[in-house]
C-alpha cells in the first residue's frame, strides 16, 4: 500500500518537475530573440566596413577627423617638435605605459591616428590643446601628449588606436 | 482585490513588507485563494489567454518601437529593415502583426462565451461594460498599429476611417482636419497614430486592472449560471484554475505559432506591401479582418450619416445588453430559444464577416442588409422578447451538483457541427465574384513550399541573373543589398562573389572634401541600383506607368481563392500566391488579345493581369538569358526562376522563419502535452 503511493507520488513530482522545467526552458528560449535584437542590426554591421582615407591634404601641424563606425577618428601630421617629445618621454612614467613606437607605423613617425574618444567617460578631447602638446578632455580635463597618451587627469588609459594600415604614402585604410 | 486575506508570511522580510504594503496578500487572494467555480469549461481560459496576448503584444510592441522610424518617408521601409536586418526582425514583427489577429480571435471567443452564458447579467454589469471598454479601445488600438507600417492598406484605411467622422453634421469636416493634422492623412497623422499606439495599449491594461476588480467582486459566472453557494462549488484558483489556463494557453500558442511561422502573411492584405501611395486608391479598400462585420453594416446602409450611427451603434449595443436581455436564467443551456438565437447570431456575424471583405456590388450588398438587420434584430427584439416569453429549463440546485449531471456537451458540439456545415453549404454555392472575368494562376510547386520548404540555391542564382539582365532595366530592388546574396538562406553566393557582383556597378557617393560628388565601384553593402533616378524619370520612360519596385513584389500581389478554398489554404500552409501571380503574368502574355476585347493603345493583352491590358511589354523571350548550369533557356524556367527569386527577395528570412517554427512547435506540443497530463494529475483529487 504505502509503496504504491509512494509510486504515485514520484511519478506526480516527476511530471510537475518536467512541466516545470519545460516551462522554463521556454521562457529562457524567448528572452534570446528579445535581447539579441538590441545588437547592431545588419545594415549597421555592413555600414561599419574598412574605410580608406586620402592623407595628402594634411600638411604638417594639421590633423583631420573622420568617423569610422560612428566613432571620431583624429589623423594628425605631426611636427617634429612633437615627435620628439612623444619620443623623449621616459616610458615608465607613463599611467598607462607605451612607447611613441608602439603608436605609430613604422616609417610613418610623423602620422598618428588614434580614436578621439576619451577613455574617461567618452567625450572627444579637443587637439593641439593642454601642456603635452597633445590633446585636452574638456569634460574633466584629462591631458593627452602628442602620442595620445593619458598624462594628467582622470582618464585611466591611452588613446586607442584603430585598426588601420597605409595602402600607400599617401592613403589609409581604416578597419 | 476579493476582501482581506488571511495570508500571513512566515519570512520575517516579507512579514515587514506586508505590515506596510500587503501586496503579497492581495495577490494570494486574488490568483491562489481566490475561489473559483469548479464547472468552469475551456471557454473560460480565454481570460488569461487574452492578458497573455496583451503582455505579448506590448513586449513586442515596445521592442519594434526601437527600430520604427514613424516618419512617413521612412516608416515603410523602417519595418522592412526590422524584417530583413535587425536580428530576429522578423520574428518580432510577425509575432505583433499576428499577436493583433490573435488578440482579436481570442477576445471574440471571450465575448461570445459571456454572450452564451448571461455572463453580464445581474451582478456582472459592469464588468461587462468594462469589457465592451476594452474592446473599443483594443479597436482603435489595433486600427492606429495597422497605419504604422504606412503601406497602401494602411494609409488607405486611415483616410477612410478617419473619414467616418465627417458624417457628424456640422463639425464633421473639422473633426477630420483636427485628427489628421493637416488637410489629408499624411506625416503628422503617422505621427500621432504612433504616439496614441504606444499609449493606448497601457490604458487597455489599466481598464483590465479594473475588469478583473469587478470580476473578483462579482466572482466568475460559470457554464450552469448559478452562484457558487458552499465550499465543493469552487476551487482554489491556484493550482486548479491557474493548470487549466496554461493547458489551454498552451493550446492558444501552438494556434498562433502557426500563424506566425507558417503563414505570417495570411491575415494581412498584399496591397501593405505596398508603399501608401496617395494618389493611387486600391482597388478594394478591406480593413483588417477584426473589423469586417461592421465594415460590412456600415457599407450596407447608403446613408452617410445612418451607416457610420449604424456602424458605431452595433458596438454600442453591446454596453446595454445588461439591460436589452433581462431573462433570470443566465446560461443559454437552460434556455433552448436562446440558445438557438444565439447560435443564428454567431452565423449572422460571420456572415457579416464574410461580406465586408467582398466587393460592394450586387448580392452582397442585399445579403449585408438582411444580415445587418438580423445583427440588430437580435439585441433589440429577440433578447428583451425571449427573456419574457421564454420558458427556461430548470437550472441545477448547485454547481456541484452541476458537476455531477455531465454529458451534456454533445449538444454544443451537434450545434457547433451543424453550423460549421452550414457555412460550408452556404459558402459553397455562393457565386464567385470573377473580376473582369481573369482567370487564377495556375499554382506551380515551389521548393520553398510548406512547413520543411527551402530555397533552392541554384534557381535563386539563375532568377538574379534573369532581373539583373532583364528586369533591372526597368525595375528597381530598392531594398535589397548586394551583401544579401551571401546571406544564409538566400542564393547561396560567397562574400567574395557578393563583392564582385558589387563591384560591377558605380555609386555615386560624396561629397568629398572639395564638395563635389563622385562615382566609387559598388561595396557589398550597396543597394541594387535603381533604373531610373526617380518616379517621374521612370514614369516618363515608361509611357506612362511607372514599373513598380520589385522588392516586395512577390507579397504584394495575391488573388482570391474563394469560400471555402482560403480557409484550407490555411492547414495547407499556401502563401506562394505572390509566386504564383509573377510566373503566370510573365507567361501570360498573349500576342492577340481575344476576339471581342481590345487593348489601349500602349498596352499588352495579358491573360492573368487584371482587366488585361498591361503597360509592360513581354519581358521575356526563349533563349534571353543563358545559364551556366544547363538549364532550359524557355520563357517558363526564366519566369520560375525569377518568381522564386522574387520570393526570396520579398521573404529573406523564410528558410530561418521555418526552421525555428519546426523547433517551437514540436517544444509547443511537448509542452502542452506535459501540461495536460499535470492539469489532470491536479484534478484528480478535486473531483
Ligand atoms: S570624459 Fe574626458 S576627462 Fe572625463
Amino acid at each position: 500500500m504505502t509503496t504504491a503511493s509512494s509510486a504515485g507520488h514520484s511519478r506526480r513530482d516527476f511530471l510537475f518537475v518536467a512541466t516545470g522545467a519545460a516551462a522554463a526552458v521556454g521562457a529562457a528560449a524567448t528572452v534570446w530573440p528579445l535581447v539579441s535584437q538590441m545588437n547592431p542590426d545588419a545594415t549597421t554591421i555592413a555600414a561599419g566596413a574598412p574605410i580608406e582615407v586620402d592623407i595628402s591634404p594634411i600638411a604638417e601641424g594639421q590633423d583631420i577627423k573622420v568617423f569610422w563606425r560612428g566613432k571620431p577618428i583624429y589623423i594628425m601630421n605631426r611636427t617634429k617638435k612633437q615627435i620628439e617629445e612623444a619620443q623623449k618621454v621616459n616610458v615608465s612614467d607613463l599611467r598607462d605605459p607605451q612607447p611613441d613606437s608602439a603608436r605609430v607605423k613604422e616609417g610613418h613617425d610623423n602620422w598618428l591616428v588614434v580614436i578621439g574618444i576619451c577613455t574617461h567617460l567618452g567625450c572627444i578631447p579637443i587637439a593641439h590643446e593642454g601642456n603635452y602638446d597633445g590633446f585636452f578632455c574638456p569634460c574633466h580635463g584629462s591631458q593627452y601628449d602628442s602620442s595620445g597618451r593619458i598624462r594628467q587627469g582622470p582618464a585611466p588609459l591611452n588613446l586607442p588606436i584603430p585598426p588601420y594600415a597605409f595602402v600607400s604614402d599617401t592613403k589609409i585604410k581604416i578597419g | 482585490m476579493s476582501g482581506p486575506s488571511d495570508f500571513q508570511p512566515q519570512n520575517s522580510v516579507l512579514k515587514w513588507i506586508e505590515r506596510r504594503l500587503p501586496i503579497f496578500g492581495l495577490v494570494h487572494s486574488s490568483f491562489v485563494a481566490y475561489p473559483t467555480p469548479r464547472n468552469l469549461n475551456y471557454w473560460w481560459t480565454f481570460g488569461g489567454i487574452l492578458s497573455f496576448m496583451l503582455a505579448i503584444q506590448i513586449v513586442t510592441g515596445v521592442i519594434l518601437a526601437m527600430h520604427y522610424t514613424p516618419e512617413a518617408t521612412m516608416a515603410f521601409n523602417s519595418v522592412e529593415g526590422i524584417v530583413r536586418d535587425v536580428n530576429y526582425g522578423w520574428l518580432l514583427r510577425y509575432l505583433h502583426s499576428n499577436g493583433a489577429s490573435m488578440f482579436f480571435i481570442a477576445v471574440y471567443i471571450h465575448m461570445f462565451r459571456g454572450l452564451y452564458y448571461g455572463s453580464y447579467k445581474e451582478p456582472r454589469e459592469i464588468l461587462w461594460i468594462l469589457g465592451v471598454i476594452i474592446y473599443l479601445l483594443m479597436m482603435a488600438t489595433g486600427f492606429m498599429g495597422y497605419v504604422l507600417p504606412w503601406g497602401q492598406m494602411s494609409f488607405w484605411g486611415a483616410t477612410v476611417i478617419t473619414n467616418l467622422f465627417s458624417a457628424i453634421p456640422y463639425v464633421g469636416e473639422s473633426i477630420v482636419t483636427l485628427l489628421w493634422g493637416g488637410y489629408s492623412v499624411g506625416n503628422p497623422t503617422l505621427n500621432r497614430f504612433f504616439s496614441l499606439h504606444y499609449l493606448l495599449p497601457f490604458v487597455i491594461a489599466g481598464v483590465v486592472v479594473l475588469h478583473v476588480w469587478a470580476l473578483h467582486v462579482a466572482g466568475q459566472n460559470n457554464p450552469a449560471g448559478v452562484e457558487p453557494k458552499t465550499e465543493k462549488d469552487t476551487v482554489r484558483f491556484t493550482p486548479y484554475a491557474t493548470i487549466k489556463d496554461a493547458f489551454g494557453l498552451s493550446c492558444f500558442m501552438l494556434f498562433y505559432a502557426w500563424f506566425v511561422f507558417y503563414i505570417p502573411n495570411y491575415l494581412g492584405d498584399p496591397d501593405n506591401y505596398v508603399v501608401a501611395n496617395p494618389g493611387v486608391t486600391p482597388a478594394h479598400i478591406v480593413p483588417e479582418w477584426y473589423y469586417l462585420p461592421f465594415y460590412a453594416i456600415l457599407r450596407s446602409i447608403p446613408n452617410k450619416l445612418f451607416g457610420v450611427v449604424a456602424m458605431f451603434g452595433a458596438i454600442l449595443v453591446l454596453a446595454f445588453l445588461p439591460w436589452l436581455d433581462s431573462a433570470k436564467t443566465r446560461s443559454s443551456r437552460y434556455r433552448p430559444l436562446a440558445k438557438q438565437f444565439f447560435w443564428i447570431f454567431v452565423v449572422v456575424c460571420l456572415g457579416l464577416g464574410y461580406l465586408g471583405a467582398q466587393p460592394p456590388e450586387g448580392i452582397y450588398v442585399i445579403a449585408g442588409r438582411i444580415l445587418t438587420v438580423c445583427y440588430f434584430a437580435y439585441f433589440l427584439i429577440v433578447l428583451p422578447l425571449l427573456s419574457r416569453i421564454e420558458r427556461p429549463r430548470t437550472v441545477p440546485n448547485s454547481i456541484a451538483d452541476d458537476v455531477l449531471a455531465k454529458g451534456r456537451y454533445v449538444a454544443s458540439i451537434a450545434v457547433a457541427a451543424a453550423v460549421a456545415g452550414l457555412l460550408m453549404l452556404g459558402g459553397g454555392s455562393q457565386a464567385q465574384a470573377q473580376e473582369h472575368d481573369t482567370p487564377n494562376p495556375p499554382s506551380l510547386t515551389w521548393s520553398f513550399a510548406g512547413p520543411f520548404g527551402k530555397f533552392d540555391e541554384a534557381q535563386l542564382q539563375r532568377g538574379y541573373k534573369v532581373y539583373k539582365e532583364v528586369c533591372s532595366a526597368c525595375h528597381s530592388m530598392n531594398l535589397l543589398h548586394y551583401r544579401n546574396l551571401a546571406d544564409p538562406g538566400g542564393p547561396g553566393f560567397s562574400i567574395a562573389q557578393a563583392t564582385a557582383l558589387a563591384s560591377e556597378i558605380k555609386v555615386q557617393d560624396g561629397p568629398n572634401d572639395a564638395g563635389d560628388m563622385f562615382e566609387r565601384p559598388g561595396r557589398i553593402a550597396d543597394k541594387f541600383p535603381a533604373p531610373f533616378p526617380n518616379e517621374n524619370a521612370a514614369r516618363a520612360a515608361n509611357g506612362g506607368a511607372a514599373p513598380p519596385d520589385l522588392s516586395l513584389m512577390a507579397k504584394a500581389r495575391g488573388y482570391e481563392r474563394g469560400f471555402p478554398q482560403f480557409i484550407f489554404d490555411a492547414f495547407a500552409q499556401f502563401q506562394e500566391k505572390g509566386p504564383n501571380y509573377i510566373h503566370a503574368i510573365l507567361t501570360g502574355f498573349e500576342d492577340k488579345p481575344p476576339a471581342g476585347v481590345t487593348i489601349p493603345d500602349g498596352s499588352y493583352y495579358n491573360k492573368y493581369f487584371p482587366g488585361h491590358a498591361i503597360k509592360m511589354p513581354k519581358p521575356l523571350s526563349d533563349g534571353q538569358v543563358t545559364f551556366d548550369d544547363g538549364s532550359p533557356a524557355t520563357v517558363d524556367q526564366y519566369a520560375t526562376d525569377v518568381s522564386a527569386f522574387l520570393m526570396w527577395a520579398a521573404e529573406p528570412k523564410l528558410e530561418e522563419r521555418k526552421r525555428i517554427g519546426l523547433q517551437v512547435m514540436i517544444f509547443l506540443i511537448i509542452f502542452a502535452g506535459l501540461l495536460y497530463f499535470t492539469k489532470k494529475k491536479v484534478w484528480a483529487n478535486a473531483h
